[in-house]
């Protein structure tokens, strides 16, 4: 029994961490309804900045989050300003190849430069346990989890209670409606894609500890944020977090039940029910709204 | 003798090349209520756009107080004072009232006074004061234009295009927001109001102008346009 709670238990953790990426795509999309099908690649980024301030500092995993973050929040600003915003009137497959290249561009990056090998952070850290009752819970996990939950309620209470946060909810909600009251639509798109990437490069300097780095890491990322973002409801941010979390719980309770290189199976299961039964998601809109 | 509020010279603006406001020039000055008639697909939209900096001008020229603005984006046009109360009302329907009215005090121009400015439009709009925390785009389109008008005042602004405010309402809200308008214009505001209603918009404004085809064809008083022959069986109907 200890067992199967530890495992949910850890697969709540995990879930928390897949909450983070994927509220990262879901507000990219929820404001400038475009889908950043190169989502794994920023996580995959902030994996290698998280291995390397390691590597070069022997920092703690935590002391990466914020220059992953600050990292690709600059990459997704510029990218959004620079390039994304003259792709937002084109058709859906237009945009879907320009993120497609950028995936690609970016892993070619990853292996030109750092090579095709796993890097995996040693550290004391990963073999410490927090004990509460009879519950197992891995240190590295729980702090990647605690550290995923605080940035998600950072952000929510930024966008609820911010002046910016309320410019990004406005242009989310009516863009000609933005413009007639002065907003700034470029910068605030951009700010947009800067948050939305943070967030996967954050979520991925909380990873690299748990996981070996390398770059063909993205797509499995990429995928995870999609299932997640699929199953709450596309563009809903409270519906990222329950995704995560049951998409966390899922891939746990596989790999116990079934084996561990099945853990995908039941993620997969509950998706496809969720989209007979409630296409929109678990919390999201029929038209995709906040 | 100081410049006008805003300046219009032969504006020629459009939709991928497609010519929609062709050579109009208009001017408004301090305090003055000019309204605009034309018929549907006449370019009153799009002039009113150009003006706000939500389509470029391909040529032509608009001054506000003497300083060209020609071309400026309409965050820098919204935050000189130029509002707009936009055809469709264009408020944020997911939002709630209150942080609707909210995202008018976003300019810099007049964010410092933000919780007056709250104060004032709900002082002014006792409906919205009402249903501050209900989500826009559950009003009735008489509460919306109000909200669209209300969040325009936020801005704190000097000179207000309005594009058919009156647009799809019933009549007694129709009413309302003629009132406002008069109200406003006794206030000192400078206004471009575009209205379908054209012998009411025709009776409250100081000036007229009547587009056709994108240019203006006639100017005059209020009470001149009335008077035209022209007018009268073009829009009037009579
Ligand atoms: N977004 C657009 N793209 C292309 N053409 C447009 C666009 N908006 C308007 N037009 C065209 O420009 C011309 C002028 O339109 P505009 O909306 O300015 O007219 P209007 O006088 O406001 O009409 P209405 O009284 O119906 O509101 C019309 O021929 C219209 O079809
Ligand atoms: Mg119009």
């Amino acid at each position: 029994m200890d067992l199967v709670a530890g495992v949910i238990a850890n697969g709540v953790l995990m879930g928390a961490v897949y909450a983070l990426i994927a509220f990262g795509l879901t507000i990219i999309f929820g404001v400038m309804r475009v889908v950043n099908f190169a989502h794994g690649e920023m996580v995959v980024i902030g994996m290698y900045a998280g291995y390397f301030l390691w590597a070069a500092f022997d920092t703690h995993p935590l002391a990466a989050v914020l220059p992953a973050a600050a990292l690709l929040f600059l990459i997704g600003y510029l990218l959004q300003f620079h390039l994304v915003q003259h792709f937002l009137a084109r058709p859906a497959h237009v945009q879907f190849i320009l993120f497609i290249a950028l995936a690609l561009v970016i892993t070619g990056a990853h292996l030109v430069a750092f090579g095709p090998n796993p890097r995996g952070i040693f550290s004391l850290a990963s073999f410490e346990v927090y004990r509460i009752g009879g519950l197992r819970l891995d240190a590295v996990r729980s702090q990647a989890a605690a550290a995923a939950l605080l940035i998600v309620a950072l952000l929510w209470a930024f966008l609820r209670a911010s002046r910016l946060g309320r410019a990004i909810r406005a242009a989310a909600d009516n863009r000609t409606g933005a413009a007639v009251v002065g907003i700034r639509i470029r910068h605030v798109y951009a700010v947009t894609a800067g948050i939305g990437m943070a967030c996967a490069g954050a979520a991925g300097a909380l990873v690299a500890p748990l996981f070996d780095t390398h770059p063909f890491l993205a797509p499995e990322f990429t995928l995870i944020a999609f299932i997640t973002v699929i199953l709450g409801g596309i563009g809903s941010l409270p519906g990222a977090l329950l995704g995560g979390l049951l998409i966390g719980v899922a891939e746990a309770a596989a790999a116990l039940v079934l084996s561990p290189s099945m853990k995908s199976v039941l993620s997969y299961g509950l998706l496809i029910l969720v989209m007979l039964a409630r296409p929109q998601g678990i919390i999201g809109s029929p038209e995709g709204q906040r | 003798m100081s410049a006008p509020v805003l300046e219009v010279e032969r504006l020629v603006a459009g939709y991928g090349g497609a010519v929609a406001v062709d050579g109009a020039s208009l001017s408004v000055g301090a305090g003055e209520l000019l309204a605009v008639i034309g018929a549907n697909g006449a370019g009153k939209t799009t002039l009113i756009r150009a003006i706000a900096g939500m389509v470029r001008p391909m040529s032509g020229r608009i001054r506000h107080r003497g300083e060209d603005i020609t071309g400026w984006t309409s965050d820098r046009v919204c935050e000189r004072g130029i509002a707009q109360v936009a055809e469709g009302r264009q408020v944020f329907p997911s939002l709630s009232v209150l942080e609707n009215l909210r995202t008018g005090a976003l300019l810099r121009r007049s964010r410092a006074r933000e919780a007056a400015n709250l104060e004032r439009v709900m002082a002014l709009f006792p409906r919205l004061a009402e249903r501050r925390a209900q989500a826009a785009g559950t009003l009735s389109g008489g509460e919306q234009q109000m909200l669209a008008i209300a969040r325009c005042l936020m801005a704190e602004p000097e000179l207000i295009l309005f594009d058919e405010p009156s647009l799809g309402l019933a009549p007694a809200m129709v009413e309302m927001v003629f009132g406002v308008v008069r109200r406003l214009h006794a206030e000192g505001m400078a206004m471009i109001l575009v209205e379908q209603n054209v012998r009411d918009s025709l009776e409250i404004c100081d000036r007229a102008i009547v587009l056709e085809g994108g240019a203006v064809v006639a100017e005059g008083s209020g009470a001149e346009l009335l008077a035209s022959d022209r007018v009268r069986a073009a829009y009037l109907g009579l």
